[in-house]
């Protein structure tokens, strides 16, 4: 195919090629951008939290009258004795918060107790000894908190238990390649050594800001007694938790009704809890996705319409191209190489501003920098798109008779 | 002249119902444009509104860097106050009104025994709240200045709550009871509840339900009543172990306010953060020089990224969505336009002027404006119904199509339009009536 014929012709034809290449490119760069937040976005919200999340659900259980500390401590055990027992629980334990909850006790972990920056921050997670249990944590070093270490300690006291259990990630940044099974580290409160060490378990939050300590937390074992109430983690036996979260409920309101379980959020399940932390990481995947799609259809009318107008500009030409022995073949190439000449200059233009839109997010938003592989997926797209799009109008164009050489316009 | 634009409008029609695919993708082209960018921008616009307009200046945030230059994040004092800074403030009383308030939630006890009892969530605070913030009263009024000296049990409730509880009867001197607590009802408050919730952002509010109760920050201290919101405390290791020890360290978790009328107020309040800075150095409390901030509504909302990121990435993505739309509108226009060249060789032979052929195209093109707005009208609709599935719920609901918001999306969508149609109208009018002739 000759490709000097077809600059000439797209000469005489500036301002369509220019809007088709602008097009091109800025759709290329939306797109790419796009598609590059959508990954983002789904890799996001499938990090794991570590723990048995189909069978988990959370009770927020809220304590009525303000009772004092020691008050508390005896009607939660008194709530996890019951909850134990209700049919299809497998097993209970008290907390702060629990993964992706969005709040909660973040606080940070020292080497030494003179040190004057942390070494590290962490999620602080209040237990029992059947937290391991209860969310299906795997223990890989060490032992799991005896019943006689747990205690229990009023919110504004002193974070200072002589015991502690922490994440494999937390370990591995406080005491890389080492053991830390025995080791001491300093939370606000002073000295605490650590017993075991979790695979897995996720901090609290999964916003950005947290995204530093990501996966580190620390698990004390004391119930922290606030009087405004906290949360039950419970772990359903398989296949009954819808029917192990209605009688927890009830069990506890018939053990003590003097609390608020929430009609909206007092009982959740693990599935809910995902769902409402990740609203807006979905909800973005989603927009993203709606837009480059609707985007994309538009572009490929527009070359439908830029080039179905060539072509009935063209039709005189083409029938002496015809009349002068150019197979329908060669009519059919034409149009798609010249399609693909103003595909490639709109796809160039367009990678540079898909690169200039990502820093502009990037300084903008704190979003990442594009990786390579969206450009070119973005690019592979686009000139596909093209090809598509100019194909309808490209075997229109091959149709024309050569007897359309002696027609008048 | 008019009777000139219906011809030229008919013009139009007939010429858009010839070539009905190239209509048909332009007016989808415009619609879509339009219906994306209006949807993100009623969302964009109902978070970064201002929501108190008349005071959003008069209104301002004092903070005071109780961390220092080793502990503080990125130079910057936390973004509340210490229950000591909140205090001094308040006895200097410096400002012409101030406030100190941190949240609350308190469970009522329905006389009913078989009614659950339920968490009321508000704000514990000073009386000079209800004014500096212009809350609209349905009964009642604020507790006073005494009141707050005094630590009383006086509350004000909501006009929903008092809806729930009282049947929405006037409840101005009954009482109600809270964990336990009696307290004297002296106000209800009608519908208030400025969103974003400019006053909370330090405990994440900012789009929370409505507050249902306000009760004297005195008497909550006085009664232990926790925070119901944050407690950010920092890794300096002030901080108490005990509820005195965590009360009176340097915790902060109380959001303050103070009304400043113009800018010399602002100038000496600013003094007087920084002469209370110094004070505190010279006691030894702060070993670093005054770093305090005031900030007023906007600054304040800018500062705290009040609107979400969510609602400037959908909206920018938007906009370059409608720029794309227009181009591709460009392209599809010349391309109608440029194929009736023969006819407008013929028209200008007969004696059209250039004016007369940009007239008949601007209003064909105003009229797929139209169209691609109707239609973009449409989407938008259905846009809205679906902002649920990509904002949050307590987002997305704030969103609403109104009559501006019509009115905009076709004024958008014209004016984009006729915008687009300029160089593909020039380009027609430079057609030479003698070389189409010839031509022929």
């Amino acid at each position: 195919m000759q490709i000097k014929p077809i600059l000439s012709a797209l000469r005489r034809h500036k301002a369509g090629t220019f809007l088709i290449a602008m097009q091109i490119a800025l759709t290329l760069a939306i797109v790419c951008n796009a598609l590059f937040i959508i990954h983002q976005r789904v890799a996001h919200l499938s990090e794991p939290t570590g723990i048995d999340e189909a069978n988990i659900f959370i009770v927020k259980n809220e304590w009525v009258g303000a009772p004092d500390s020691a008050r508390v401590d005896a009607m939660m055990r008194a709530d996890l004795q019951t909850l134990r027992q209700v049919p299809g629980v497998q097993d209970a334990t008290p907390s702060n918060s629990y993964p992706l909850r969005g709040s909660g006790w973040d606080d940070g972990v020292k080497l030494k107790p003179d040190q004057l920056q942390d070494s590290s921050g962490s999620t602080i997670y209040f237990a029992d000894e059947h937290f391991i249990d209860t969310l299906g944590l795997k223990l890989i070093a060490g032992r799991n908190f005896r019943a006689d270490e747990i205690g229990h300690m009023d919110m504004r006291y002193k974070l200072a238990p002589p015991v502690v259990i922490i994440t494999r990630a937390l370990a591995d940044k406080l005491f890389p390649g080492g053991q830390a099974v025995g080791k001491t580290i300093y939370l606000i409160g002073g000295p605490a050594t650590v017993v075991g060490v979790v695979d897995l378990l996720q901090a609290q939050s999964v916003e950005r800001w947290a995204s530093d300590f990501a996966y580190r937390s620390v698990i004390i074992p004391e119930r922290l007694t606030l009087s405004l109430g906290s949360f039950y983690i419970v772990r359903a036996r398989p296949g009954q938790l819808d029917a192990a979260m209605r009688a927890a409920g009830k069990a506890l309101f018939a053990q003590n009704p003097r609390r608020v379980i929430a009609d909206d959020d007092g009982l959740l399940s693990f599935s809910e809890v995902r769902s409402r932390a990740y609203e807006s990481d979905r909800g973005m995947a989603i927009l993203m996705g709606v837009i480059s799609i609707v985007l994309l259809a538009v572009t490929a009318a527009g070359i439908v319409g830029l080039t179905s107008f060539w072509v009935g500009q063209r039709r005189r030409q083409i029938g002496v191209r015809r009349a002068l022995g150019a197979t329908r073949q060669d009519i059919l190439h034409y149009f798609m190489t010249e399609n693909l000449l103003i595909s490639c200059a709109g796809v160039l233009v367009g990678t540079v501003l898909a690169i200039a839109m990502n820093l502009w997010m990037v300084t903008r938003f704190e979003m990442h920098r594009l990786s390579l592989s969206y450009l070119v997926t973005g690019v592979v797209i686009l000139l596909l798109l093209g090809q598509g799009a100019v194909l309808a109008p490209a075997l229109r164009a091959s149709r024309v008779p050569p007897v359309e050489a002696t027609r008048s316009v | 002249m008019s009777g000139m634009f219906v011809h030229n409008l008919r013009l139009g029609a007939a010429s858009l119902r010839r070539n009905v695919l190239l209509t048909a993708l332009m007016i989808m082209s415009i619609g879509f444009g339009v219906a994306a960018s209006m949807v993100t921008f009623a969302v964009f616009r109902a978070v970064s509104g201002d929501p108190i307009p008349q005071k959003s200046s008069t209104l301002f945030v004092p903070l005071i860097d109780n961390r220092g230059p080793q502990y503080n994040r990125h130079g910057e004092p936390p973004s509340a106050l210490t229950y000591t800074d909140a205090m001094a403030l308040m006895r200097a009383h410096k400002a012409v009104r101030q406030t100190m308030l941190f949240p609350v939630g308190l469970s009522v006890m329905p006389d009913d025994p078989h009614r659950m009892p339920f968490k009321a969530v508000g704000y514990a605070t000073y009386s000079d709240f209800f004014g500096m913030f212009d809350v609209p009263f349905q009964y009642g009024g604020a507790w006073d200045n005494d009141q707050d000296e005094s630590r009383e049990a006086v509350i004000v409730i909501s006009r929903a709550l008092n809806q729930k509880l009282f049947g929405g009867e006037n409840s101005v001197g009954r009482r109600i009871t809270l964990d336990d607590r009696q307290f004297r009802i002296v106000g209800v408050t009608d519908m208030w509840d400025p969103k974003p919730r400019f006053f909370d952002i330090f405990d994440g509010n900012l789009y929370a339900d409505p507050s249902q109760i306000y009760i004297p920050f005195t008497y909550a201290i006085g009664q232990r009543i926790d925070t119901y919101g944050n407690n950010n405390c920092g890794s300096d290791g002030k901080r108490g172990d005990s509820w005195d020890g965590w009360l009176h360290g340097e915790c902060v978790w109380i959001s303050p306010w103070v009304e400043l009328q113009d800018a010399a107020q602002v100038q000496a309040y600013r003094q007087f953060l920084d002469g209370y800075a110094r004070e505190q150095r010279e006691a030894g409390r702060f070993n670093w020089a005054p770093n305090n901030r005031l900030r007023d509504v906007r600054q304040w909302l800018d500062y705290q990224h009040a609107v979400p990121p969510e609602s400037r990435i959908s909206l920018s993505l938007a906009l370059g969505f409608l720029v794309i739309c227009l181009v591709n509108t460009i392209g599809l226009l010349l391309a109608k336009f440029m194929r009736r060249a023969p006819e407008i060789g013929v028209r200008r032979a007969l004696g059209a002027s250039r004016a007369d052929i940009y007239r008949q195209f601007l209003a064909e093109a105003a009229m797929v404006g139209v169209a691609g707005g109707v239609l973009g009208l449409v989407l938008t609709a259905v846009g809205m119904l679906g902002l649920g599935m990509v904002f949050e719920p307590q987002i997305a609901r704030l969103a609403h199509l109104d009559v501006s918001l019509v009115l905009l999306t076709l004024l958008v969508a014209i004016s984009a339009t006729v915008f687009a149609a300029f160089y593909p109208t020039w380009r027609a009018a430079q057609v030479q009536p003698a070389w189409q002739l010839k031509s022929n």
